[in-house]
């Protein structure tokens, strides 16, 4: 018996491994021949670099204006994610400490315009964000307040549900106002709940492609994915040059995910299931 | 102790406001926008409903409905297999190793669409034609280049960035489903088969509703991928419809027929949501 269960955990622990061979592969023949010369590309796309070369990566970066670009990156999504976090908080705060019909219908309202796809609404959104000239970061943040809200909304109300009137309303009595309430007792509560909430929104916003190629049209305003875009149509040949970009694009994402992995995959988990 | 009247609305204004520009009046307008003829500036025609009827005599969109469909129904059914495959591998008692199976299996999802698109790029032109000169096997030569091959490059593809997501969700709700109940299957002479099918697959049934539901909703929406990895090549025989809408409002600038298809895209993506979120709650509680 207690060999039998042996083999069975070794076998699943082989499978596991080769699944996970399979699972990244494909990073690996992009990081590799990242570090090949084009001719060396050419001749052999699965071996190892006959001479492996760092010169792809200078070209690849300036090319792709990392810095600028990266810092594009950031500030959209750190920018969004701070406000989407601060209002929609408040928000779910308002909600659910007021049990009333106009309450539900705003909850309900929430609910339906998560069912809007993008597509349904971007030519009518960047019509409307063109005519005020807000077709910038500033206006990037709102669209992504408004697509973001309905399911931060939902996060923060679920959560409210775990923290007791009663210490609002001790703090009220003691002389705070509403905000001085949520700042310094109903925001630090929601915390964990507020690492779901930058988890599944800092994922999105910064690999988004679709909404800001059609917002920014400045080229010094490019995300990662938009520059990477351009990029690889120009050297889509090229692919010594395309491959080191990609590997530039992947890296910060890599870095993040081992130091935080265990809050991106609680996050994850908690945004889907709640 | 309610919100005064007036600080509740302080505090929902910042988000309803952001909900209404974003979402409520651009729909609006779009639903005016889809009875007119509009470029992007002006409104030149009102022309009732003309851009609805030319959806359906327009061949490359009702073209890229079916690949769209096609797509989904094949990603949906590969996503949930393997991410349901997946999430049993990580919840056998198997030790640290586990966690980074979990790592690695998930580790696609954070990375978008755009740049996965072109890393499987790479692996379809470059690496397949490696693999076809090392082993003879002419099934990885020319991928990309026909519908067929552009067909399951994309499911490939999506399959292999969504399972791990997937994953995570049925994770969450094996780990819910208590030992004891497992033991006492055990105990009272189950198999494993058994076990899984009468005592495991029941408890999980709502993680099949979550998951559907966005596998579903998340196929039928891809556009990244379908840009980066086949851009819609060769000759629109790839382009989903996410993609013929971009292509319409943005190239095109038929602002007002795109709009028109972009409501009826709604219309579809919220009649399959409601329908499987039906069927499946529906079968969640027979279980």
């Amino acid at each position: 018996m207690k060999n039998k269960i042996r083999i069975h955990k070794y076998s699943m622990i082989l499978i596991g491994l080769i699944v996970s061979l399979i699972w990244i592969y494909p990073f690996y023949l992009v990081i590799v021949n990242s570090f090949k010369t084009k001719a060396d590309i050419f001749n052999s796309t699965l071996g190892l670099p006959q001479i492996p070369t760092l010169e792809n990566y200078p070209t690849a970066f300036m090319e792709l204006d990392f810095i600028q670009s990266f810092m594009n990156s950031f500030l959209v999504t750190g920018g969004s994610i701070l406000i989407i976090v601060m209002f929609t908080s408040m928000a779910g705060y308002a909600l659910s400490r007021n049990p009333s019909k106009t309450s539900s219908g705003i909850y309900f309202l929430f609910a339906i315009c998560m069912l809007i796809p993008f597509q349904s609404i971007m030519i009518p959104l960047v019509s409307l964000f063109g005519a005020v000239d807000m077709l910038n970061r500033t206006g990037i943040a709102i669209m992504y307040l408004g697509l973001g809200s309905s399911m931060a909304v939902f996060l923060y109300v679920g959560a409210m549900k775990g923290i007791p009137r009663a210490l609002d309303e001790a703090a009220i009595i003691d002389g705070c106002n509403r905000l001085q309430v949520y700042w310094y007792i109903i925001l630090p509560m929601l915390k964990p709940t507020t690492v779901t909430v930058i988890v599944l929104n800092a994922i999105w916003f910064w690999n988004d492609y679709l909404l800001p190629s059609i917002v920014i049209n400045k080229e010094g305003m490019y995300t990662i994915p938009l520059k990477t875009f351009y990029f690889f149509g120009e050297y889509s040949t090229q692919w010594h040059l395309a491959l080191a970009a990609l590997v530039l694009a992947i890296i910060p994402i890599i870095i993040l995910y081992v130091i935080l992995q265990k809050y991106i995959i609680n996050g994850i988990s908690d945004g889907a299931v709640k | 102790m309610n919100f005064s009247k007036r600080t509740y609305w302080l505090f929902l204004f910042p988000t309803l406001l952001a909900l209404l520009l974003v979402l409520i009046i651009p729909f609006g307008q779009g639903i005016y926008y889809s009875f007119t003829q509009y470029n992007g500036f002006e409104v030149s025609a009102f022309v009732g409903l003309d851009n609805y009827k030319n959806l359906f005599s327009d061949d490359q969109f009702v073209y890229s409905l079916w690949f769209t469909a096609g797509f989904s129904i094949a990603s949906v059914i590969g996503i949930n297999v393997i991410g349901l495959s997946l999430a049993m591998l990580v919840t056998q008692k198997l030790g640290r190793i586990s966690t980074l199976f979990r790592t690695v299996y998930f580790m696609p999802n954070l990375i978008g669409g755009i740049i996965l698109g072109f890393i499987w790029q790479f692996i379809f032109l470059k690496a397949f034609t490696g693999i076809a000169d090392l082993t003879g096997l002419d099934i990885f030569r020319g991928w990309l280049s026909d519908t067929e091959t552009g067909f399951w490059g994309l499911v490939i593809l999506f399959v292999w960035q969504m399972s791990g997501y997937i994953m995570v969700i049925y994770v969450s709700f094996l780990n819910n489903v208590p030992k004891e109940l497992m033991e006492a299957a055990t105990i009272d002479g189950a198999n494993i088969w058994q076990s899984f099918w009468k005592v495991k697959f029941p408890m999980i049934a709502p993680a099949f509703t979550i998951s559907l539901f966005l596998t579903l909703s998340n196929a039928f929406k891809v556009y990244d991928q379908n840009m980066a990895l086949t851009s819609g090549g060769p000759f629109g025989s790839t382009e989903m419809v996410t993609m013929n809408i971009y292509n319409t409002a943005f190239k095109v600038q038929e602002m007002g027929y795109a709009q028109a298809k972009a409501i009826l895209f709604l219309i579809i993506i919220t009649f399959i949501s409601v329908l499987q979120l039906y069927i499946t709650r529906k079968r969640e509680t027979e279980l």
